[in-house]
């Protein structure tokens, strides 16, 4: 049955982006459904962090940051190809949030959130002051993958939107399968354990630091490939990536479309890439709506979007 | 030597600016514990407002108490219509409201008001005063004075008033405060609307110095929070000391070692604080009840 759930989910979303295609009015589209799979797949990592083990992070734009730029300087420095700077991204990535997880994630509730948020922006200030190395403020350029020219000279022609809207949805199915057979196995259950209660968890035997750490490195991986991702396709990076700002994002798509389900997740990045795009008529008032809708969502629908809509179609079950 | 001196006074400018902000975190924290990330947004408002009340023709005095009444007033509706009807969601949501406020009330200043920097006059002219070899702008006084006013306002509020009595009973326990008949309703109301007048007054006093606009919020409530958390959240001694020294390390980083990395100087203190001492410097230690 639980089994079962996770294999629908997946074909949900694997329809989804393979469906989806077919109402795009313009080939514009194609890189908004990209950006969407992005933010997506972070957002995922989130799930894991704050849905299943219940720790926060307001600095996860600091792991994008670092798999941005290890895409942008890998080439360069290390003569990396960009493909396997995306992998020396994640390591950088696992490693960090490894180093500084440990101090941390004995801290709880705001004072975690301050000292990821803290992370985060001390990341995003080195992106923007080491100018020799990173370009500063006005960002840097990211090498080709070259796998679209490969992919042509093997016959299989693609414009540049269509091929990163696949790449990038291939990527996040297999975050969003990572993530759903996380959910049932044993660290999963940990994870969740933990979330419901430290005390209880522990009592149990579960090693509650080391769980938490593993959420933490998961997701931060999860993030670094996002922001390598982001970097590829748009081939130029700003530190803007890192920032504060794109922190809270990812959580507030994370909580919007509901914490605790990869799905909804994916609603949520779907929902707040879409409304600055739709916004653009109005865009003195987007951080207007956008503020609004934070708060609205999370008065009216605490659970997030998708567990509330869920729990309305099956009556007042749950 | 002078250098150092003139290090120090401008360190206690800025450190007062924080300590302003981390004293309304730590009302709004005391009454509702809740993390008000909007709390940078009541400066800016009483700085832009009391900027464009003054344009439009009134003394400063006046247009600088208007900019903090209607401040107050937008505290107490983010109470009412944001945290209020969120009461017992957990931590995750009341920072995504709060944050989600600050930039709705960004956004609707950006409307309102504009994009531009802005200024009015200092309160008693711009003829810096020469201090033990350095220099020191009268309105820099202002600032210090008016940060030490303010706690010691709140400190007598709090240990000499029946209300402040009352808040600090709602604080520690909101059922029992109801029991023996206080008035939490109103004691949130009173706890927001200082707390945004807290902040609209550091707008009025240093919007001469570093200038005003829309944007300048978001930096102040995190250089605030991290004040608050130095000096161990909810403690208002902790804050106005947590302020200060926060201003002192950002003035000698930018002196002595580098001004691009003076403004990581509030987050490395955060981490550094937060792996040494979790409760700050004045908190109090806390256990988790099963």
């Amino acid at each position: 049955m639980k089994s079962n759930l996770k294999w629908i989910q997946l074909a949900i979303v694997f329809v989804l982006i393979i469906a989806l295609p077919a109402f795009f009015p313009s080939g514009y589209y194609y890189r908004v459904g990209a950006l969407i799979f992005v933010n997506a797949l972070s957002v995922v990592g989130l799930v894991i962090l704050i849905g299943y083990a219940g720790q926060i992070s307001l600095g996860h734009a600091g792991f994008a940051g670092i798999g941005a730029y290890a895409c942008a300087l890998g080439p360069d420095y290390v003569g990396l190809h960009p493909a396997f700077s995306v992998i020396l991204g994640a390591v950088v990535s696992a490693g960090m949030a490894a180093l500084i997880g440990k101090p941390i994630l004995r801290l709880k509730g705001y004072y975690l959130a301050v000292a990821t948020l803290g992370f985060g922006i001390l990341v995003s200030m080195v992106l923007t002051n080491e100018r020799a190395l990173t370009g500063g403020p006005d960002g840097t350029a990211v090498a080709k993958l070259g796998l679209r020219s490969w992919l042509k000279d093997a016959g299989i022609k693609l414009s540049s939107g269509e091929f990163w809207y696949l790449v990038c949805g291939a990527v996040l199915l297999i975050g969003v399968w990572i993530a759903l057979n996380l959910f049932h196995s044993a660290t999963g259950r940990a994870m969740r354990a933990l979330h419901g209660s430290e005390v209880a968890a522990r009592t149990v035997g579960i090693d509650v630091a080391q769980v938490k750490l593993q959420a933490f490195v998961i997701s931060a991986v999860y993030a670094s490939v996002a922001g390598s991702l982001l970097a590829l396709q748009n081939k130029f990076i700003t530190p803007d990536v890192a920032g504060f700002m794109h922190s809270i994002e990812m959580v507030t798509m994370a909580v919007l479309g509901g914490v605790n389900s990869v799905l909804g997740a994916t609603l949520g990045a779907a929902i707040l890439t879409l409304l600055p795009q739709v916004l653009t008529i109005f865009a003195e008032y987007e951080q207007l709506v956008m503020g609004l809708v934070m708060i609205l969502v999370m008065i009216f629908l605490p659970k997030g979007l998708l567990p509330s809509i869920a729990a309305r179609l099956r009556g007042r079950g749950e | 030597m002078d250098a150092l001196m003139q290090f120090l006074l401008s360190g206690m400018t800025v450190g007062a600016v924080y300590a302003l902000v981390a004293l309304g975190f730590t009302i709004i924290y005391n009454a509702s514990d809740v993390v008000n990330f909007a709390q940078g947004e009541f400066v800016m408002l009483g700085g832009m407002t009391t900027v464009f009340a003054h344009a439009a023709g009134l003394p400063l005095p006046l247009a600088a108490v208007i900019a903090i009444a209607l401040t107050a007033l937008v505290g107490v509706a983010l109470n009412k219509l944001a945290i209020e009807p969120a009461r017992g969601a957990p931590v995750v949501s009341l920072i995504i409201i709060t944050i989600g406020a600050s930039i709705f009330i960004r956004g609707a200043a950006q409307l309102v008001f504009d994009k531009q920097l802005h200024r009015f006059p200092s309160f008693s002219g711009d003829e810096p005063i020469r201090l033990l070899g350095a220099a020191i702008l009268p309105q820099s006084l202002w600032v210090v004075g008016g940060a030490f006013a303010v706690f010691f306002g709140l400190w007598a509020f709090f240990t000499k008033t029946l209300t402040g009595k009352a808040v600090l009973a709602t604080a520690n326990n909101r059922l029992a405060a109801q029991l023996v008949g206080i008035n939490t309703g109103w004691v949130m109301t009173l706890s927001f609307s200082l707390s945004a007048a807290i902040g609209a007054l550091a707008g009025v006093l240093v919007t001469p110095i570093t200038l005003v606009a829309y944007d300048v919020g978001v930096g102040l409530a995190l250089k605030g929070f991290a004040a608050a958390m130095l000096g161990g959240m909810g403690n208002p001694k902790g804050a106005l000391v947590g302020g200060i020294l926060l201003g002192l390390l950002e003035a000698m980083t930018a002196g002595y070692l580098s001004s691009q990395y003076k403004d990581a100087v509030a987050f490395i203190v955060i981490l550094a604080v937060l792996f040494a001492m979790p409760q700050g410097l004045f908190g109090a230690k806390h256990t988790e009840r099963v």
